[in-house]
Parts: C-alpha cells; structure tokens; sequence
C-alpha cells in the first residue's frame, strides 16, 4: 500500500481538489463530531435564517457516537457510524462550505453530486475499529446540544486519524469501484 | 425448588454485558486472521489488520470494541425448578444498567420510538425467554449494533419458492446492504415458523461460534454455499472492495404453516458479540 497522505485541517479547495478514491490519509487538526440528530438541529436553524454553533467553512464533520471516556481517558471508543442517515442533511452543509466527512457506507446520489459541486471529500474510517480510532483523538470539547449526549456535536483534536478516500471531488466512488474489481 | 438471589442475576449480567463488549471471541479473531492472508485487497488488508488491532487494545484496556455497545438482547433459558427472589427481568435490567454504567459504554436506547429520548442507562433490555426443565439458569448477553441491525429483513415468501428462492433472497440482501453493517459480517438466517418468529430464529442463529455448522447436513452445506457465493460479491471489508464480506453464515430453521414459507435475515457486524453464564 502507498504511504498515506498527510492532511491538516481546515482543507483548501485545493488540498480537496488534490485527493483521489482509495488514497490512504492521515488527519490532523480540528474535526467536529455530529450524527443526525445534530444535523436536523443544524438544518433547522439555517432554515430559521440563523447562524451555527460552529463556521463549517474548510472544516470535516465526523459521523460519530463516542462510548463514554473512562477515567484518564480524554474520549472513549469512537468509531464511524452509518453515513447514510446524514444524506439528506449533507447537501445544504455543503453548500455552507463543508469540505470533508468522515463515516462509513454509501453516500446518496445527491450527496455526490454536491460534493462535486462544492469540492468536498468523503473519508471512510474503519466500523467497528473504535478503540484504535479514540488513539488518535487528543482532546475533545462539546461545542454543541449537550443534551443529545452521545449525539452531542463535539470539536476533536486529532493526530494522525486514519482514513480512505470513498468518494473524492471529481466523482471517484470507491464503494462501486472497489466491489466491480472484486466481483466475481 | 432452587433459590436465586436477585443480586446474584444483576453482577452476572452486567459482567456479560462489559465482557461481550470488550472481548473479541477467539472465534472471530482466528477468522480474522485467515481471512487477512487471503484477502486480495490492499485497502481490505488495511481494514482487516485495524480490526485486530482494535481488538487487542480493547482487550487489554478494557474498553468497547464498538463506540455502538449495542440494544442488550438477552437470551434467558430459565430451568422450571429454579426461582429467583424478585423479579428476573427486572433483575436483568439492573444487570444491564450496572454494566452499561460501570463499564463505560454508550447507551443507545430512546425511551419511546417517536417521542422519547435517551433513557440513559441502555434499560431495558430485549429478553427472549425459554422455560427448560431443570434447575439451572442460562443467560446470554448479546449486544446489538445498530448499523448492522437495519440490514436486516423478514420476507413472507412462497412455499414455492423453496430453498433457491431462500438463497437469492440472502444474496440479495446482502448486496444491498453493501458497506452499511460494516463488512465483514455474520449472517443470521431463519427459515420457517411464522412471521416474529423467523425474526427470532435469525437472531438466535448469530449466537453460535464462527464454523459452527448447522446440524443437519442439507442445511450446513446451504451455509457453505451462501458464505461462498457472498464472498464473491466482491464488496470486501468496509465495502470497499475485496474477497472478505462476510465471516460466516448460520441458518436456523422451525416447522411452518402449509400456507407460509417465512424467511429473515439478520445481519451482524465482525464483533458478533454475545457472552453466556450458566447459574
């Protein structure tokens, strides 16, 4: 396998724009944590004509649970979850200048086609990988709706967070093309 | 008449419930390595290889393998002689609250499906019952992850359609699922009883080991084939390509009304956690 691809956030539209499917990436620097619960809130205040908890342009939103942090741990296991239930949020976050996402599974049809619109890049992190992920989250902070718990959206600080590139800006999908060259 | 303590049936669950939560089976972590050497895919090899990392290190800290620590699915055989002080199901339920607490894993359970929020203790449990005679307990803690769980299906088929119309079906289902229930997965497969019922088979066929074969021989070569034949879908660890999509399938099957040919299929992820305790 190629050595991975080091990338720091906020992302560029060129750093976007330089991704191809199936590079392996490492991340460092700021994410934020949100699945859809929190999406629909987001939604909802654009919709209204309000402003956000947090500026999403150039920024990465990971679709993300966390278990609960043990004591001397900063976060507890926090793997990707299913991608596909923030589809029909991920467009209009696009359109505010979202650059990247972290999840697991297949985007929706209109997803890709935004991301090609608004240069964006879809990772995928490994299901079910959760502790050796949570290693490579830093520090954590709650920046928004403390009362959806684990579905809170948190700002994480990461160092070296392992990821594939699924679905990059030029329309590069590595779920179809992955499963066409092992197809027999 | 044997006396149970209550207490007795809350620390046993909610050990089984930290213990299925950090600990791979040693089944899953040999098939993971088998399928390592064989996987063709640099991306797949990559995933799998994280996957046992992930796994020693949950092992070793005492922490979930999955940030999804699951709905507590609790199989209790309870043996008609014994008899526990209190309630067992409410005993269970502590057991599930003390362990999901104590143990530090996420609780995923809304309290109302439209209206509800978290209950914040992963209560209650899903328990499935059986009397057996006796005077033991037996009690099998399996935690399931939501990802996994929304790949799964019940189909009302026809009597016709026999066992090629049940294989096209798992297939199927399998393809359509795609990456979503985090590939590698195990299958569950019941045929036959009605329509909850087949729902239960399925999920009671995830508890066995991995090669664990059905008994009858006719069904246990449906397993082979199926494994096979979903291994060549070529969706691969993640879904993003490669040889292995799923570690194992298990079939589970009832008698069936005249009318009715019920087939489900429940997916779960590589974990295929469940832990058992006999008192």
């Amino acid at each position: 396998m190629a050595e991975p691809i080091k990338i720091k956030t906020p992302l560029s539209d060129e750093d976007v724009q330089n991704l191809k499917i199936g590079d392996s990436i490492l991340i460092t620097g700021k994410i934020y944590t949100a699945r859809d619960a929190a999406h629909k809130r987001l939604i909802d205040l654009i919709e209204k004509g309000e402003s956000l908890p947090l500026d999403l342009k150039g920024q990465i939103i990971y679709y993300v649970g966390p278990a609960p942090a043990k004591p001397g741990y900063v976060i507890g296991p926090a793997g990707p979850t299913t991608s596909g239930r923030c589809d029909p949020y991920t467009p209009a976050l696009l359109a505010l200048g979202l650059k990247g996402m972290i999840g697991k599974g297949v985007r929706s049809k209109e997803v890709r086609e935004a991301m090609e619109k608004h240069k964006a890049v879809y990772f995928a992190a490994t299901g079910g990988a959760a502790a050796l992920i949570s290693k490579n989250i830093k520090a954590v902070k709650i920046i928004a709706y403390e009362d959806l718990g684990p579905e809170a959206i948190r700002e994480l600080e990461v160092e070296n967070f392992p990821v594939i590139v699924a679905n990059d800006a030029h329309g590069g999908d590595l779920y179809e093309e992955g499963i066409k060259k092992y197809r027999k | 008449m044997r006396e149970v303590d209550y207490n007795t049936i809350v620390d046993a669950v909610a050990r089984l419930c930290m213990e299925a939560n950090y600990f791979l089976g040693d089944d899953v972590v040999n098939v993971l390595k088998q399928a390592l050497e064989k996987e063709e895919s640099e991306t797949g090899k990559d995933v799998l290889g994280q996957l046992l990392k992930n796994a020693e290190i949950a092992k070793t800290e005492k922490i979930p393998i999955c940030q999804d620590c699951g709905f507590a699915v609790v199989f209790l055989e309870m043996g008609e002689d014994t008899h526990v002080k209190g309630n067992i199901i409410s005993a269970i339920n502590d057991g599930v609250k003390k362990g999901y607490t104590e143990g530090y894993l996420r609780k995923s359970i809304v309290s109302d499906p439209v209206k509800g929020k978290n209950t914040g203790d992963n209560t209650p449990a899903i328990v499935h019952t059986t009397i057996v005679p006796g005077d033991k307990i037996k009690i099998t803690v399996a935690p399931k992850g939501g990802g996994s769980e929304n790949m799964s299906e019940v189909k009302m088929m026809k009597p016709a359609d026999g066992i090629e119309g049940v294989k096209n079906f798992v297939i199927d289902r399998v393809t359509r699922s795609s990456s979503n229930p985090c590939p590698p997965t195990v299958i569950g497969v019941g045929i036959g009883g009605t329509f909850e019922y087949v729902a239960f088979l399925a999920k009671k066929a995830l508890l066995r080991d991995i090669g664990q074969r059905n008994p009858d021989p006719f069904y246990a070569d449906v397993e082979r084939e199926l494994l096979e034949k979903i291994n060549n879908l070529g969706i691969g660890p993640m879904g993003l390509g490669g040889r292995t999509t799923a570690l194992d399938v298990f079939i589970e099957v009832h008698p069936r009304h005249i009318a009715s040919f019920p087939v489900a299929v429940n997916t779960n992820c590589h974990a295929a956690r469940h832990k058992t305790i006999t008192i």
